[in-house]
């Protein structure tokens, strides 16, 4: 029962929208960021890397390259913070953690394989 | 003691607030209390409290005294499907009660509000006999560096001839744990009344499933300010 009441409360707190989205894909994360008075949506874009974690507790990690270089930002998934997580498109990987992407360079390093894109050539 | 509540360690968890801000809860079953004996200064007891009851017990598990006691009172209140006694697991004395109450009351959770203070207290997780690194967070020897069977002892523990004895209280090994501790001063971050549950800020002496006292805080914060009913309010939503 004890159980059952702590997850009663980390429910209530996820996300409304229910973020599905896996390794590989390529996303936008839309953050709420206040400066001063005002609040605004600052988007980062980029490929996941990663996730770790359950429950309220689940965060992932976008890299992208930024100006040559590479950032990458862990997000809490079910911060209110995070205002949406918007998938651009599905990429199709062989691990949990991308972290080979850290030592490429050039378009490797932003882009996975894309989903379903195999099964296009072979069609044609 | 102005309000006070026994209640039951479920847990714990974190909290978002609307700007993200993550606090670390302690989830606290708060309830229902049973109020089984009202006492007053004027009366015959001498002095005013409150005898409040948590947890459901069957009759046959408690003691005679006991259940004599809860019939005087007449508190004796049965769940239908197991045939328990309600409120009658934990029992314990709370002095100079600021809430009025009466025999037979049930206290829930919402004696608190969001925002107060409180001071919880419980029983400590037992450790056993621990050496002084744990117990006494000595820092003992160096692990390398040419240290050979010199590493988690606490060194020297006396003068020489004089004193010629080693001093009361030094802090040697020992058993560690299993004791009455006070946190004070713990915020409460949220008050659940249809669940009974409090949600505490920090953590709380004992175990997962222990009974904690909660009481309203004895002492206030640095820079602690009574909040009024609608100010503190509008503070939390920002």
């Amino acid at each position: 029962m004890n159980q059952a009441l702590l997850d009663k409360i980390e429910k209530e707190q996820y996300r409304k929208d229910e973020a599905s989205f896996n390794v590989g894909d390529s996303v936008r994360v839309h953050t709420r960021v206040v400066e001063g008075e005002k609040e605004r949506i600052q988007i980062f874009a980029g490929v996941v890397i990663g996730r770790r974690g359950h429950g309220l507790n689940e965060s992932f990690t976008v890299r992208r390259i930024s100006y040559g270089e590479g950032v990458e930002r862990v997000f809490p998934i079910h911060s209110p913070r995070v205002d949406k997580i918007e998938v651009e498109r599905k990429g199709e990987v062989r691990r949990a953690k991308l972290t080979y992407l850290r030592k490429r360079i050039g378009k490797g390093a932003t882009l996975v394989k894309e989903k379903g894109e195999k099964v296009v050539e072979a069609a044609k | 003691m102005p309000v006070g509540i026994i209640a039951k360690k479920l847990g714990h968890t974190r909290v978002y607030d609307a700007n993200g801000v993550i606090t670390p809860v302690t989830v606290v079953l708060a309830g229902p209390n049973r109020v089984l004996q009202v006492k007053t200064a004027e009366s015959k007891d001498g002095y005013s409290a409150v005898q409040l009851g948590f947890g459901d017990q069957k009759p046959q598990r408690l003691t005679k005294p006991k259940l004599g006691h809860l019939k005087k009172h007449g508190v004796e209140v049965k769940d239908k499907s197991t045939d328990a006694i309600s409120g009658v697991q934990r029992i314990r004395e709370f002095r100079n009660f600021s809430k009025e109450v009466k025999t037979g009351d049930l206290l829930g959770p919402d004696v608190f509000a969001v925002g107060d203070y409180v001071d919880c207290i419980g029983v400590t997780k037992g450790r056993g006999f621990e050496g002084v690194v744990k117990r006494h967070a000595f820092r003992g020897g160096d692990s390398t560096h040419g240290a050979k069977g010199w590493h988690r002892r606490s060194g020297a523990i006396g003068q020489r001839l004089f004193p010629g004895t080693v001093m009361r209280g030094m802090k040697m090994p020992g058993h560690m744990g299993q004791v009455r501790r006070t946190v004070q001063n713990l915020e409460v971050v949220q008050v659940r009344a249809e669940d009974n549950i409090l949600l505490i800020k920090g953590s709380i002496p004992g175990p997962e499933g222990d009974y904690v006292i909660i009481r309203e805080s004895k002492k206030r914060p640095k820079g602690w300010k009574k909040p009024t009913a609608s100010a503190g309010k509008k503070d939390k939503k920002k």
